[in-house]
């Protein structure tokens, strides 16, 4: 199963090509495309020949049962793994416009994660203020300025949709927030450096239904200054969210198509069987 | 209810009856150990105030040894402990919160740093007089420090110094993987997660590691001993903070010394019925000031535990 599948995903331009002849969505250009990317957790292979684009300004959501590989995926984008000893990066995430390669041993993970954005799946705010989480990032780049900063901050926080609830608590606590709004916070965090791609590892899996609607619309409005790659365990919140879907099991890259297709008119029965809930 | 199941039921009652009373019995047990623990430490506590007694007061606390019993006094020896525990903690917190953050944050999990963390551990179960020796060889005589404040601090803080590590490294490890993540996603280098999150947020942790650490130091007599601590001292070391210029001065480093449990030993140790009273009286005062240690690392760790919950 897996061969032919791979050579028919195998390079991007096909792929956009496909979509555009479907009519069903428009893709932009891409900002980001993994190129027969597979990763090794020691001796044992978590991702296989993975090739995907990511449109620009749009979001794409991966999609697939537990261990099927999408967080390791997504954590490719902004090398979290390098954190871990013994993993392995093979193939390529190339970042446009400039091409550099995200996963490449000559670019600098930490320059990645500088550029690329992320948010957890359990909201993790520092044990600081409001003000300093989302400062922090700032702070990283040498940013002293009082005046700049809070400029900066508030960008931020309106741009995650909580600075209304928060403008006038700056100081406090960011612990002493609910889950929603810490988990905004979290995005505001993320957005303050204003990273190329924003990268959303299950973001309400910790959530109530009231915070995740917050968090989905904020998605869906995000999109228009920054591109998003969105792992979720809920396929109704991928067809809310996105206008992309993949679906991944087993390490591979399964479908990948426009999001109304995936959920409408699978091209694979393995998507089909996931999606209508026969398996995951 | 049929007569089977019936039958079943009082089958569970009786047993349960019976569960309970063991689960009883136990709390009974636990309560009589921990209340005969408590009232060793309150006995021994209440002895030593007893016997002291008519010796509590300023002019015990401020006056220096003397070969008469009435006007003895423990202010060189709560000056000298005090001192030493000042060169202890100044050495024993930077170089053991380092070391643990090497270990914790830096080492690579290979056989080399699992030899030093197996010898960390090992270390604190090393006899306190073997400190002693090693401190007499090297601080005494090898690098010439003397029968001094420096040597003793140094020789206290070598001792504590596994206590902070291990609970440094304790301190370290519970600082939830999200946050580090979180720092690590926005682009921070390992230094910068390490002083920016790691450490700030472990703080509590590690002073409490620290007090309960010199609360052990605070006791030690042996190593004092074999590195030749005077019990006879009528003179204060020279003040670290003088009226000229550079104000400061280290002078009292090299000074000799005596300690508390030195001060005790010595009285315990004389034939007159009036010394053991001195001896009871510091006795008590020395508990008291390592309770007061424990009281502030018990306060330090609420005040922090409140400011942060994972």
């Amino acid at each position: 199963m897996q061969g032919d599948e791979n050579h028919e995903r195998r390079g991007a331009p096909a792929l956009s090509i496909a979509l555009e002849d479907r009519g069903t969505a428009h893709a932009n250009p891409a900002k980001a495309s993994a190129e027969s990317l597979n990763f090794w957790y020691g001796k044992n292979q978590a991702l296989r020949n993975i090739n995907l684009t990511i449109p620009e300004h749009q979001v794409t959501a991966l999609i697939g049962p537990s261990g099927c590989g999408k967080s390791t995926f997504l954590r490719c984008f902004n090398r979290m793994h390098d954190l871990q000893p013994d993993t392995r990066y093979q193939g390529a995430i190339t970042l446009r416009p400039d091409n550099v390669n995200l996963i490449g041993p000559e670019t600098d993970a930490i320059e990645v994660r500088m550029r690329i954005g992320m948010v957890f799946q359990k909201p993790n705010p520092f044990p600081k203020s409001v003000f300093e989480n989302v400062a922090y990032g700032l702070r990283l780049r040498g940013i002293r300025n009082r005046t700049e900063l809070g400029d900066r901050v508030e960008k931020a926080l309106r741009g995650a949709a909580i600075w209304e609830e928060v403008k006038d608590r700056l100081d406090d606590s960011a612990l002493a927030l609910s889950g929603g709004q810490m988990q905004r916070l979290c995005i505001a965090r993320a957005l303050a450096t204003e990273p190329e791609i924003l990268l959303f590892d299950e973001p309400t899996s910790a959530l109530d239904p009231i915070a995740t609607a917050k968090i989905e619309e904020l998605i869906t409005e995000l999109r228009k200054h920054v591109t998003v790659l969105i792992v979720t365990h809920n396929m109704q919140q991928a067809a809310r969210v996105s206008d992309f879907t993949a679906f991944m099991y087993l390490g591979e890259l399964v479908e990948v198509d426009a999001t109304s297709k995936i959920f409408t008119n699978p091209a694979k029965k393995a998507t089909e069987d996931y999606i209508t809930g026969r398996y995951g | 209810m049929s007569a089977v199941a019936r039958l079943e039921l009082e089958r569970i009652r009786r047993g349960l009856a019976w569960r309970k009373r063991v689960d009883k019995v136990f709390v009974v047990l636990g309560l009589m150990v921990l209340l005969a623990c408590l009232g060793i430490l309150v006995f021994l506590f209440a002895d030593l105030v007893h016997d002291g007694a008519q010796r509590f007061g300023w002019k015990f606390l401020s006056s220096f040894p003397s070969r008469r019993a009435g006007n003895a006094g423990i202010l060189s020896a709560v000056v000298g402990t005090s001192l030493i525990m000042l060169v202890t903690v100044l050495v024993a917190l930077p170089v053991g919160v380092a070391a643990a953050i090497y270990l914790e944050e830096y080492a690579p999990k290979n056989w080399f740093t699992a030899i030093i963390e197996i010898n960390v551990t090992n270390l604190a179960g090393v006899p306190s007089i073997v400190y002693g020796l090693l401190a007499l060889g090297l601080f005494v005589y090898q690098f010439g420090f003397g029968q001094s404040i420096a040597t003793a601090g140094l020789t206290l803080a070598l001792l504590i110094l596994p206590i902070v590590i291990v609970a440094t490294r304790e301190s370290l490890r519970s600082v939830p993987r999200a946050i580090r993540e979180a720092a690590y996603g926005l682009g921070a280098t390992r230094w910068e997660v390490t002083k920016d999150h790691v450490l700030p947020y472990s703080t509590g942790g590690i002073l409490t590691g620290l007090i309960l650490g010199l609360s052990r130091a605070i006791g030690e007599t042996a190593p004092l001993i074999t590195i030749g601590a005077l019990a006879f001292i009528a003179f204060l070391p020279p003040a670290p903070v003088t009226a000229q210029f550079p104000f400061l001065s280290l002078e009292w480093l090299g000074s000799e010394f005596t300690a508390m449990p030195i001060q005790i030993f010595n009285w315990v140790s004389r034939p007159d019925q009036a010394f053991q009273s001195n001896a009871a009286a510091a006795g008590a005062i020395l508990l008291g000031m390592t309770l007061l240690m424990n009281g502030v690392a018990i306060f330090i760790r609420y005040r922090f535990r409140r400011k942060i919950n994972w």
